[in-house]
């Protein structure tokens, strides 16, 4: 899960981290009311959850009340990689000599946390990242000592020489492991992080994302949830146990299990169809997800064929097929439906589907282009099409 | 690290496997017990706090890992229990002294599995998951919710990041007349337990593996390190395949591993780098007997 801005900056302001001024603005009055509050010059930042809105002219700085009036008036509304720009932050102008990074991320090689940081920080840090690797240094953290004093003063004595600098450093450090762990986070991260003309350490914009995993235990974290249209239906598909994605194809799949669901899409690609979304229905599957997993999949009017792609382990096909029997039951199916049921009770799951209309095939590559080839006759006359 | 007995026909489990049960009275821990049971693993004894003295289908039930591991003497455990409890049960396990657990629980918080690693190392517990669909040594032992009638006894090692996936390629080997030695789903959780490197080491030693197929996916860089390790430790033939080559990038596809962020992780990137240590990719799952197949016999 992302949060903006300005929520990751609250949560470092309420462990005493350094940041700027700032005030959230929905509309241009309240930018330039905000503006004129803070002092000139003052800095514009468009408030969306993705990344590269500096490039995107959603970042810009104004130095009178005019300038201030017409960027907020340019910015909201923006159109940034799909994200329409609601609000915006009014930050206060910094004069600082010196752009670094700080992240924290979880590391799958040392299996603890890691902190990053780079006295190269800045809008290029990803083109350091490829291009000077060593320039990012990197230390793991273990996880039953934690971000001791030591650690951190060692890692700040690396990025400063000016002791006033290092103290600053190894605090915020502490504390930014500290946020990681309260908060269940997966990425917290400072970029950039300034030296300012009084020789202060000032976090100029903050990103945070969390474990989806642990949103239970972290009611706090969930209620900053601000979900785009597809990510409603994402989790609103989560809810109910799916992991659901929509694509622009009209091939609509169901698997079980990520990994059969990507090879799934693979397959559908490489034979020339489109996949309508990415739908894994997990694990475990009763009947119900079934039955939700295909309502999801019609929702979409792009699906002109469904095709289901079932290797039961702790799924069982028999539930597959109560399931979607009974979603033939409830709901209006228009398009024809493939399915594929391989794996734990794959028996008794075809012996379900006996008699049904459902074009029943034995492999997965089969499946798939069975599912192809019926997408293509559907673009034709309805009288044409009853005759295939 | 390394008290697990290694059998002679496989790696991790086999006939010497005494498995615990953790959540067996659970809907899904029941039904795969009974499952791994009949397949003719070793099914020593269930933990379920509250529930000693109950019985799961003859098997005796214990409120303690410590307890089961004292009254039947077993040296594995699978874990069924839900996310929110289930590092906790993954200690229990390490400190009743279980040398090898396998976590089948999705969901677990990371943090959770952050701090469990350290001290399953000190212990020298193994852990295979969490998130993954176990492993099998065909007609010895079944631990996890593979369905075990699609595996046949042979000599191909397989690991895989991904659950049904695993069984979509074990179908087209054992169809086209290759058997398994052991197959291992280590699961697409950020942080999770023996991963390529080690099980690739384990199938390099083990003198009934005669290749192995990798499975991977998009996310992270374990492919990268994988082909590395190959080309530098591992004189068997490999044949790998990878999930997630037409993913839309930034998009998550379920697993938390499986995230492509601005050009680290792709699946070109993967294939790239298991070619470059001269590994075979297959670009379709039944095209994956067929290279096996191929570097046998180059091999020999």
């Amino acid at each position: 899960m992302k949060i903006h801005e300005y929520q990751a900056k609250e949560i470092f302001a309420r462990y005493a981290i350094p940041v700027t001024r700032e005030i959230l603005c929905y509309t241009t009055a309240e930018a330039l009311a905000a503006a004129e509050k803070l002092g000139f010059p003052a800095v514009v930042k468009a408030q969306v959850l993705t990344g590269g809105r500096g490039k995107a002219g959603g970042v810009k700085l104004v130095r009178n009340p005019e300038e201030a009036r017409e960027v907020a008036w340019n910015i909201l509304g923006m159109d940034i990689k799909g994200y329409t720009v609601e609000k915006v932050l009014l930050a206060e102008g910094v004069k600082f000599h010196a752009e670094l990074y700080v992240g924290l991320t979880i590391d799958r090689n040392s299996k603890s946390v890691i902190l990053m940081a780079s006295k190269e920080g800045g809008v290029e840090i990803e083109e350091v990242a490829k291009d000077n690797p060593d320039a990012i240094l990197k230390f793991p953290i273990d996880p039953e000592l934690g971000m001791t004093p030591f650690l951190a003063r060692k890692i700040a004595f690396h990025l400063f020489d000016d002791f006033v600098l290092v103290k600053q450093a190894a605090d915020l450090f502490q504390k930014l492991y500290r946020i990681f762990l309260d908060t269940d986070a997966t990425l917290v991260e400072i970029n950039p992080l300034v030296i300012t003309d009084d020789n202060k350490l000032l976090a100029l914009d903050g990103k945070m994302t969390f474990d989806d995993n642990a949103l239970y235990r972290q009611p706090e974290i969930e209620k900053l949830f601000e979900p785009d249209e597809d990510e409603l239906k994402e989790a609103e598909a989560k809810e109910k146990g799916l992991s659901y994605i929509r694509l622009d194809g009209s091939i609509g799949f169901m698997v079980n299990g990520a990994g059969l669901a990507m090879a799934t899409m693979d397959m559908i690609k490489l034979y020339g169809g489109e996949p309508a979304n990415f739908l894994d229905i997990g694990g475990s599957s009763n009947p119900q997800k079934v039955i939700d997993a295909m309502n999801l999949l019609l929702s979409d009017k792009n699906v002109k064929v469904v095709m289901i792609n079932i290797f039961g382990g702790i799924t069982r096909c028999d539930d597959v097929a109560k399931g979607l029997l009974e979603a033939l039951r409830q709901l209006d199916v228009q398009v024809p439906i493939v399915v594929r049921l391989s794996g734990t009770n794959a028996k008794e799951g075809l012996e379900i589907l006996k008699g049904t209309n459902l074009t029943v095939v034995e492999s997965m590559s089969e499946a798939a282009q069975k599912a192809i080839a019926l997408t293509a006759p559907l673009t034709l006359p309805k009288q044409v099409r009853d005759r295939l | 690290m390394g008290r697990v007995r290694e059998g002679l026909m496989s790696i991790l489990v086999n006939k010497n496997t005494r498995l615990i049960v953790q959540g067996i009275t659970g809907r899904d821990g029941g039904f795969h017990t009974l499952k791994m049971k009949a397949y003719g693993t070793n099914v020593v004894a269930g933990v379920s706090p509250g529930k000693g003295g109950q019985e799961v289908d003859g098997i005796p039930v214990f409120n303690t890992v410590t307890d089961a591991v004292n009254a039947t003497g077993a040296n594995t455990s699978i874990i069924f229990v839900p996310a929110a409890v289930a590092a906790d049960s993954i200690l229990e396990a390490s400190e009743a002294g279980i040398e090898l657990v396998i976590a089948i629980t999705e969901g677990i918080p990371t943090l959770d599995m952050v701090r469990v690693m350290p001290y399953l190392k000190k212990n020298g517990t193994k852990i295979i998951g969490p998130n993954c669909p176990g492993l099998i040594t065909p007609e010895e032992a079944l631990v996890g919710i593979l369905p075990g009638n699609i595996f046949k006894k042979g000599n191909i090692g397989l690991i895989s990041r991904s659950g049904t996936l695993t069984y979509e390629m074990v179908n087209q080997l054992t169809t086209n007349g290759l058997g398994q030695s052991t197959c291992v789903g280590i699961g697409g959780d950020p942080v999770a337990g023996l991963y390529f490197e080690e099980l690739l080491a384990m199938f390099q030693k083990d003198p009934e593996t005669d290749a192995i197929v990798l499975i991977g996916e998009i996310g992270g860089d374990a492919e990268e390190r994988a082909a590395l390790f190959i080309k530098n430790n591992v004189s068997k033939p490999v044949v790998a395949f990878i999930a997630g080559q037409s993913a839309p990038p930034g998009k998550r596809m379920g697993h938390a591993g499986a995230i492509i962020t601005s050009g680290s992780g792709s699946a070109a990137e993967k294939i790239a780098a298991f070619e470059n240590a001269g590994i075979p990719v297959a670009r379709k799952p039944q095209d994956i007997p067929l290279l096996v197949k191929r570097q046998l016999q180059y091999n020999s």
